[in-house]
């Protein structure tokens, strides 16, 4: 199979330009004021540093704070930085399957694979340019890129690449469906609605595809059947969650997230 | 004011008198008759009043349920219809709508309890007109041929998902910092996975590109698809954010789904409701 080359795509230097415009919502720097309000200057002069070592093991008598490992931060700064990371982890995912697609990959297979690639992408450069500007000169409140690294993992196969596939959809989905009453600024809980009902678009369509002609795009396993909804998860359930596939090498912290 | 009162005053003769164009709004539904052509309404292009619907009960989360309740009771018997009908295939188109049906049950249970929970009546079931006036013969009801019908019966539930996916979005707000928040966003995403699904086994993309509606969809519900174009997100163009396909026109608009009002949604659904 003819492999295709897709480049990790950045965002435009650093022109600040997109930013800018974030910042003229008034609205949007309310979670930057609110976090000054609520950290001291020390605390957040420890924050930035991200920890470089991934396998930090046994350091116990040590908080995350005196390792100076990131936290995402509280309010909806917090969330941003969350859905961030999930972003980030979706993203990174998709890059690796679409520049290999796994063996017998049907046409179908990668016109979706590769949309939930340019969806992803597109997503995480978007909070990395809303937190931007919600933080305005405090970058170091942005979460810093995370790093992964998937082991043994199989890319080419594909009962692998798309069942992780729908764990990534279906974690999104719960994990903004939880995270939409943390929100108080109204812009930031409709952007999230714009996003994750393009997250449950994607646990649907890849659903399909791991299970082709069955009620699993929206299965009883996702969507409690005496009420209809769909799941919802608090941050620390997600977060340990993702940290369980045990790919991802930055360490960070929620401290303040529920 | 009470909303079905509200609702109804959207499917009087002040709805069908106003102008819009009907040109090949079927063309892709060849075969329904002249009749029906003649009286298509497109969704949602009635011009709405002044009033706006939130301030309906003085209480906008309240308003928010009421009008998620009735689409709800349209989606479910919409969908009770579709899986009672003899148009619908075996299969795939039966296993979906029967999945998407036992939700939109339990989504006016749902809600009907939730209303009540807070001290609120529901608001009662209004009548439905899947033809739309004749427009529309999804349940092969009115002698149009099985294909005909059935290629509606998918289109209409196209409809409906998308609608409600923007619906549920638009109200997003009305809710935060009340309890149905978590279970308005619930369904909310439920209602995405059947919009994919549907869109999917109609043979369209799972998602939305810019305001298409799609091949085979009416132009009559290209009013559920108006806005979706959208490409600014937080103030931002989300095209400048990098380069390459991820920002897109396409999958710049496909990535981020849109908002409706809830004028917008009660002018859609109104095209089903019959008047009292």
């Amino acid at each position: 199979m003819k492999k295709q080359k897709i480049t990790v795509i950045r965002p435009n230097g650093n022109s600040g330009n997109p930013r800018r415009q974030f910042l003229k919502l008034g609205g949007l720097a309310v979670a930057g004021a609110g976090l000054m309000m609520a950290c001291s200057k020390d605390e957040m002069a420890q924050a930035p540093q991200p920890m470089p070592q991934p396998n930090a093991n046994g350091d116990d008598d040590m908080t995350p704070d005196e390792m100076g490992i990131f936290d995402l931060g509280e309010g909806d700064l917090g969330v941003l930085n969350y859905a961030y990371a999930l972003e980030q982890l979706e993203a990174d995912f998709y890059t690796k399957v679409v520049n290999g697609f796994y063996t017998n990959c049907s046409q179908e297979e990668k016109m979706v694979l590769t949309d939930l690639y340019n969806h992803e992408v597109n997503h995480r450069e978007f909070f990395r340019a809303a937190i931007g500007a919600a933080v305005g000169d405090k970058k170091e409140l942005i979460l810093p890129d995370l790093e992964f690294d998937y082991g043994d993992f199989d890319f080419s196969n594909r009962d692998q690449v798309l069942n992780t596939a729908k764990v990534l959809e279906d974690t999104g989905v719960s994990a903004y469906n939880g995270a939409g009453q943390l929100l108080k600024n109204p812009i930031y809980l409709v952007l999230a609605g714009k996003i994750v009902s393009v997250e449950a678009r994607h646990a649907s369509a890849i659903r399909t595809l791991v299970n082709p002609g069955s009620a699993d795009f929206a299965g009883d396993d996702v969507v409690t059947v005496d009420n209809g909804l769909d799941l919802a998860k608090n941050p620390s359930e997600v977060l340990s969650a993702v940290a369980g596939l045990g790919w991802l090498q930055t360490e960070f912290t929620a401290k303040f997230l529920p | 004011m009470n909303i079905i009162k509200f609702l109804d005053e959207f499917t009087t003769d002040n709805l069908v008198a106003k102008k819009s164009s009907r040109r090949d709004m079927f063309g892709t539904f060849g075969s329904l008759g002249k009749k029906a052509v003649m009286s298509a309404i497109p969704f949602g292009l009635a011009t709405m009043p002044a009033k706006m619907f939130a301030q309906d009960s003085g209480n906008a989360a309240v308003d928010a349920l009421q009008l998620a309740l009735t689409l709800e009771y349209l989606e479910n018997e919409f969908y009770n219809r579709a899986i009672n009908c003899t148009v619908l295939p075996d299969g795939r188109p039966r296993i979906v709508y029967e999945q998407i049906a036992k939700h939109e049950a339990a989504h006016v249970d749902f809600l009907i309890a939730g209303l009540e929970g807070a001290g609120v009546e529901p608001v009662a079931k209004p009548e439905f007109d899947f033809t739309a006036g004749g427009m529309f013969d999804p349940f092969l009801e009115n002698g149009t041929d099985k294909e005909t019908a059935y290629a509606q019966l998918l289109a209409l539930a196209q409809a409906f998902e998308d609608t409600g996916v923007r619906a549920y979005k638009g109200q997003a707000t009305n809710l935060q910092g009340t309890p149905f928040l978590t279970a308005a966003l619930q369904i909310h995403s439920v209602e995405a996975r059947h919009a994919s699904e549907i869109r999917r086994l109609r043979g369209l993309k799972g998602w939305i590109t810019g305001n298409e509606r799609g091949a085979g969809m009416p132009e009559a519900t290209q009013a559920v698809y108006n806005g979706e174009e959208n490409i600014t997100q937080g103030g931002v163009d989300v095209t400048t954010l990098g380069d390459g396909d991820p920002f897109g026109f396409d999958a710049s608009t496909e990535a981020y789904d849109e908002p409706i009002t809830g004028d917008t949604a009660v002018a859609i659904a109104s095209l089903f409701i019959k008047a009292s």
